[in-house]
């Protein structure tokens, strides 16, 4: 285009007009990439030079981690990095242990074992090792030896612990996700296809009439002397003229601004200190730059639970011992002083309610130099419970082998553990067998889910006081835990300690083996008490969901966990109403026609129902949505389009992904928040992925939070699909100004100057109505441009060598000149302004119900600041069927449907209309988006 | 509280880190109806009568127009106006004559107006050479003039389309037998007088050609005092303009008879083109010009009117 543009003859305007854009707008572009590249090419080569040992024909050897290949002997020390995915072959520890620390891939900061790959003789001894190790692919050298998760040691884990540890170099297998492609670079693509067509098309017309009118009138115009005889190429060259002239429709620039705005809304995450967790000091990071505005345009956002709504930090909250509550009134048990003097006291139910507390679980305790204990748990429930022991003075203090070591009042009981019966979801227990060192007394002690311990209770037990324990407990949305415990006679003890042996090192069906073995064991027991653990919220959660929520962006909740945990958090969360504002459907059943009744029940009443003021959630369990998914996607896929909430329990890893898969074919944006390994591929699949790092995740709330933020962002593009007022304002420029500026006042260069400024004086206008938030920055960028294009032309305008000398000082003499600029605005602008507050009043968008939401919220400055009808009505309408939400977390609770149509009618400025709305125009949009799928 | 903690809230109050928090103060206007509203009826009450008093402006302005490109050719050519024109032994003098309307104060400014004429034609406005009508004799600076470039192989000055096509029509006024003074100095923009044409270039070998366009320049006097030429350069952006040709410094009463001699020489009628003399005083606004005005009145009334429109719709459903 450009080249044409040097061919003078053509040429409309001067050469520099296009080349100079053109030549900045790629050398802005191609510094950004550089500067992009070069940091990524940093942070390769950081991560590609770190030395790690590799042991080569029996010598270590320092070599660079990217020069690691498969098969190689890694070698690591204590507290390294492991460089790659490992298959463990040897450690310092003599029982081929290792500790590592997998925080960064899923969060979780207790260590894990991970055991030597024993490979002594397969012929020989494969059955012991089969017994040993679970079947897990992949396999390795013709599957001679079954490799688990529990042999390798993945990348970025630390070795802890550990004095050393080597290892097999598997593959480097994680992959570079795919580049996410905005919908906005999508949509830009498309656009300029169509703008290049439209271009053709003007072209062609204005071409033809152009050589027609030449050959009609032009030829004359003696003053103007065509030639008679022109050359080959002359019919080519008006069509080629406005060619040039509407090659500025295709905007070159826009790509390389919304560039350059993505990173800096991406910096703008990166530096949002907000946005840091005040605990560990991480700061949130914006890794891919180019996707950020479309975190405004997100429709649904799928959400982890553990980790991501809660905190994944459990503390001891309240307990019931033997018919005793503790904690009900403080809230915190560990501060209840009859609780206290209660331990003080040595009651034997409290002390061995503690035992049970301290030993009963997986819990390794690590001494530090400085004598303090710290716990390393598997799950954050015993983390808390041996915790919470540990300040009742039953201090679970070392661990030597088998023999365990508890301070209790300035006694030091031991314990030998004789066998550990694992928690498996099946037994929804687990238990350890103790010997008392000194007694020699053997004893069963056991924790689990109530429905797992109480039916077991010895006969005669009274139970009623512990079941309603559970359910006062299980209704303030806390988790509770059984304990009991069995004294068991020696033979009995030794007769079930070979049958369990047995059934450890069965092939065939071993996990169902064991349980019945444990079955034996577990049963008649005393029921010492009910633990009550609290899974605390992130900070802000349920006002964040509100929010969001109100912007109708609709959430989905995939989760591994149970499913009434599941709809417990879901409803303190405020993310799904109880009842009856909020219905619950649920799909279950075991068998492909149970779930497809029941799916069908569901999407009828969700049909139903969608036209009501309702909120309705339904919930899936990962069996029935594997089934869902695979034979009944059509129907999942409306009803997934009909929902605003769902929640999904028991979901796996992959099926999380294929959720978010579901959503994106039906062309919704999502965004995935996640923290745990679990979550990483429905993050690497969803639009946008969040990963919150670490263990802590106030950056859920926070990121969800800049979300909001951004959506008006999303302004930016949607002017530029305002081409109707361009082309209004087109219109209304050329006509003022050619009538304005008539006869006696149209010399050409004034005449383009007037037009100029109108065009620059609406362009203002248009941003600053555009502009949802005007901070200084944005007034200096609007009326700044103005000024300096006022500037800019006096200064032209006093060189005399300039074309348009004095040009500028004689318009801004004229009152003429004023006078039609604020003709040009009024004209301009009157419609657009018009226009835009009717389709604001009376048909919302989502940024605008939003922005009034926002402004209903905080003192901040408004224009208009008269709010006519403020919200007494809502206030009425608040449901007093909060039971179960714990603590009123939401003080302003507002609706999102409200049940009275005339409480609606007039709630201005809550969300209530404009949900309304959006449900309805869902139903009627929903079905044209689903035609894609099928 | 930490140094950290200190250092933080140091940084929250700089400006920069106000910007990089997003946390700069903000302004966020909503389009409440009482704010449209008020910006409607705003608008409406200063457009009304700043277009009123726009209007009168213009109305005071009187304005004399007398088309003359096919009343000056007399009966027997009027078939063939073309060949009249281009015929030099035919004498083209003419005369019109007209009665003052109305009281016409003092300058009274004379226009030629042409119609139908594209002086805005991309080969007609690049058809110049400043260089060369600032600084005279410039052999190479002359390409831009094409196709009027050189003639006998010797440069022409001025060069270019535009002044090959000068406006040659003169007009002489007649008040009451006594010829009406008419002013033809200082009818070009001073700044193109002093800085755009050159004191000291001369025409040369101008209107030489075979072909010769319009009018002739005296090539003793520098460019610089060529103010018809000055004026013609100015390249209008419409195909209707008027160019000032001089003002009258007398009073014009009414039913005063004017009676103009003028030798019409240009030719606009080989495209059709019409010649118009207009004689008109100026307002504080320009000439007369009721768009303006108009326009004014119009923005003014329907603000007013869609301010009232969303005021009825407002208070009848305040949002469904």
């Amino acid at each position: 285009m450009g080249a044409v543009q040097l061919w003078s003859l053509i040429t409309p305007v001067n050469p520099a007009s296009t080349w100079g854009p053109l030549i900045f707008i790629f050398a802005v572009s191609a510094s950004k990439e550089a500067w992009d590249d070069y940091n990524r090419y940093l942070s390769d080569k950081k991560a590609n030079e770190k030395l790690v040992w590799v042991v080569r024909q029996g010598i270590r050897k320092q070599i660079q981690a990217q020069d690691i290949h498969v098969g190689n002997i890694v070698w690591l020390r204590e507290n390294d990095e492991v460089p790659c995915d490992l298959v463990l072959i040897g450690t310092s520890d003599p029982q081929g242990l290792c500790y590592v620390e997998t925080a960064a891939l899923d969060g979780e900061t207790d260590l894990k074992t991970r055991g030597v790959i024993e490979c002594p003789n397969p012929d020989k001894d494969i059955t012991r090792f089969d017994a040993n190790l679970r079947l897990f692919p992949p396999f390795i050298d013709n599957d001679v030896c079954p490799l688990t998760i529990k042999n390798t040691i993945l990348q970025s884990c630390y070795l802890r612990n550990t004095e050393w540890a080597c290892g097999v170099a598997l593959g480097m297998s994680r992959g570079i996700p795919e580049p996410k492609l905005t919908a906005m670079d999508a949509m830009i693509d498309k656009l300029t296809g169509a703008i290049f067509v439209f271009q053709i098309v003007v072209v062609m017309v204005l071409g033809i009439a152009g050589n027609v009118w030449k050959d009609t009138e032009a030829r004359k115009q003696w003053y103007v002397q065509y030639p008679i005889e022109g050359p080959w190429y002359e019919l080519l060259v008006i069509p080629l003229r406005f060619e040039l002239l509407c090659s500025i429709m295709i905007p070159i620039s826009i790509k390389v601004s919304l560039d350059l705005v993505k990173s800096l809304y991406a910096k703008f995450i990166d530096w949002d200190a907000e946005m840091i967790d005040y605990e560990t000091g991480i700061p949130s990071h914006a890794t891919n730059t180019a996707i950020s505005e479309d975190l405004g345009q997100v429709e649904y956002i799928m959400t982890d639970k553990t980790g991501t709504l809660t905190e994944n930090r459990m503390i001891f909250r309240r307990c019931c011992i033997s018919g005793v509550f503790y904690g009900n009134e403080s809230g915190d048990a560990l501060k209840d002083t009859k609780l206290l003097n209660a331990v003080a006291g040595g009651s034997p139910d409290v002390v061995q309610f503690l035992t049970v507390m301290a030993i009963c679980n997986t819990v390794v305790p690590i001494k530090s130099k400085t004598g303090a204990i710290s716990y390393k748990a598997q799950s954050q429930d015993e983390d808390a419970l041996v915790n919470a022991a540990a300040q009742l003075h039953m201090v679970y203090a070392n661990k030597n082998a088998n023999i365990l070591e508890i301070r209790f009042n300035g006694s030091v009981i031991k314990y030998e553990v004789l066998e550990i019966l694992e928690f498996t979801s099946d037994r929804k227990r687990m238990s350890v067998v103790v010997k008392d060192c000194q007694t020699g007394k053997i004893v069963l002690l056991s924790k689990g889910a109530d429905e797992a311990i109480l039916p077991y209770a010895f006969v005669g037990q009274q139970t009623r006081t512990f079941i309603e324990a559970v359910e006062q407990y299980a209704q303030l949305g806390l988790r509770t835990l059984c304990l009991a415990f069995r004294e068991l006679r020696e033979d009995e003890y030794q007769e079930w300690s070979l049958m369990f042996k047995e059934a450890s090192s069965t092939l065939v069906d071993r996990e169902w083996r064991i349980a019945e073995v444990c079955q034996r064991l577990e049963h008649d027991f005393e029921v010492l008490g009910v633990t009550a653990i609290e899974d605390r919220l992130q900070d802000g959660v349920p006002e964040t969901i509100e929010t969001l929520r109100k912007a109708g962006i609709n959430f989905w909740m995939l989760t591994g966990d149970k499913q009434n945990t599941a709809i417990q958090i879901a409803l303190s969360c405020n993310f799904i109403s109880p009842e009856p504002k909020g219905q619950l459907l649920l799909i279950d059943g075991k068998t492909e026609d149970e779930v497809c009744r029941s799916l069908e029940r569901v999407l009828l009443t969700m049909r139903i129902t969608s036209s009501e003021p309702k909120d309705v959630a339904f919930v899936v369990d990962g069996w029935a949505l594997e089934i869902a998914l695979k034979h009944y996607r059509k129907a999942f896929t409306e009803l997934a389009i009909l929902s605003r909430t769902a929640i999904c329990c028991r979901v796996t890893p992959s099926q999380k992904a294929q959720l978010v898969e579901l959503l994106k074919s039906c062309d919704y944006r999502t965004l995935a928040i996640g923290d745990g390994g679990n979550d990483v591929r429905m993050i690497q699949q969803a639009d946008i992925g969040v990963g919150i790092s670490g263990r802590e995740g106030l950056q859920a709330a926070r990121a969800a939070d800049y979300s909001i933020g951004s959506v008006s962002g999303t302004s930016l593009f949607n002017s530029a699909s305002e081409s109707e007022y361009i082309c209004w304002m087109a219109i209304v420029v050329f006509v003022i100004t050619i009538h304005a500026y008539a006869y006696e006042k149209s010399e050409m260069e004034e005449l383009s100057m007037v037009a100029l400024s109108g065009c620059i004086w609406l362009q203002a206008f248009v941003v600053a109505l555009e502009t949802n938030s005007f901070t200084i920055l944005q007034h200096l960028a609007i009326w700044g441009n103005l000024v300096a294009f006022y500037v800019i032309n006096w200064i032209f305008s006093a060189i005399p060598a300039s074309g348009m000398y004095t040009i500028m000082f004689r318009l801004c003499r004229q009152p003429s000149y004023w006078i039609t600029m604020s003709l040009i605005v009024a004209a301009g602008m009157g419609p657009v302004l018009a226009l835009k507050y009717f389709r604001y009043t009376y048909r919302p968008s989502k940024i605008n119900t939003l922005q009034q939401a926002e402004r209903m919220g905080g003192p901040i400055l408004t224009l208009g600041n008269i709010e006519p009808h403020p919200r007494p009505m809502e206030k009425e309408v608040v449901s007093p069927l909060q039971i179960s939400q714990p603590k009123n977390r939401n003080p302003v609770y507002e609706p999102l449907l409200s049940d009275s149509p005339n409480s609606s009618r007039r709630s201005l400025g809550s969300g209530a209309p404009f949900d309304f709305f959006q449900s309805q125009s869902r139903l009627s949009s929903s079905y044209s988006r689903n035609c894609k799928d099928n | 509280m930490t140094d950290t903690d200190r250092g933080t809230q140091r940084d929250r109050d700089s400006a920069f880190s106000l910007f990089t928090q997003q946390s700069l103060p903000a302004c966020k206007p909503v389009l409440t109806p009482e704010w449209v509203i008020m910006t409607f009826l705003f608008i409406g009450f200063i457009f009304i009568p700043v277009g009123l008093v726009t209007l009168r402006a213009s109305h005071s302005v009187v304005e004399i127009v007398e088309r003359y490109d096919i009343g000056c050719v007399p009966e027997p050519f009027r078939i063939d106006k073309v060949s009249y024109i281009q015929d030099d032994s035919i004498p083209k003098n003419c005369s019109l004559s007209f009665k003052v309307p109305k009281y016409m104060k003092a300058p009274i400014y004379i226009y030629y107006q042409l119609e139908n004429y594209y002086q805005n034609h991309r080969r007609y406005v690049k058809s110049r050479s400043d260089k060369q009508l600032l600084h005279g004799q410039n052999e190479h600076g002359i390409s831009s003039c094409q196709p009027v470039e050189v003639n006998n192989d010797r440069p022409i000055i001025p060069c270019g389309l535009i002044a090959w096509s000068l406006f040659n029509d003169t007009f002489t006024f007649i008040r009451n037998r006594a010829e009406l003074k008419v002013n033809r100095k200082n009818i070009a923009w001073k700044s193109d007088r002093e800085h755009k044409f050159g004191k000291n270039v001369y025409p040369f070998n101008f209107q030489n050609g075979t072909l010769i366009g319009g009018g002739k320049l005296n090539p003793t006097i520098p460019l610089s005092d060529q103010e018809d030429l000055i004026v013609w350069m100015r390249t209008s952006a419409l195909p209707s303009f008027r160019k000032l040709y001089g003002r009258i410094e007398k009073d014009l009463d009414v039913d005063d008879v004017v009676v103009v001699h003028l030798m019409n020489n240009y030719n606009t009628y080989s495209f059709g083109g019409k010649k118009k003399l207009v004689l008109s005083t100026t307002s504080w606004l320009g000439g007369k010009n009721d768009f303006l005005g108009l326009a004014y009145v119009f923005i003014g009334s329907s603000s007013v009117t869609i301010a009232v429109v969303f005021t009825l719709l407002h208070l009848l459903s305040p949002r469904h």
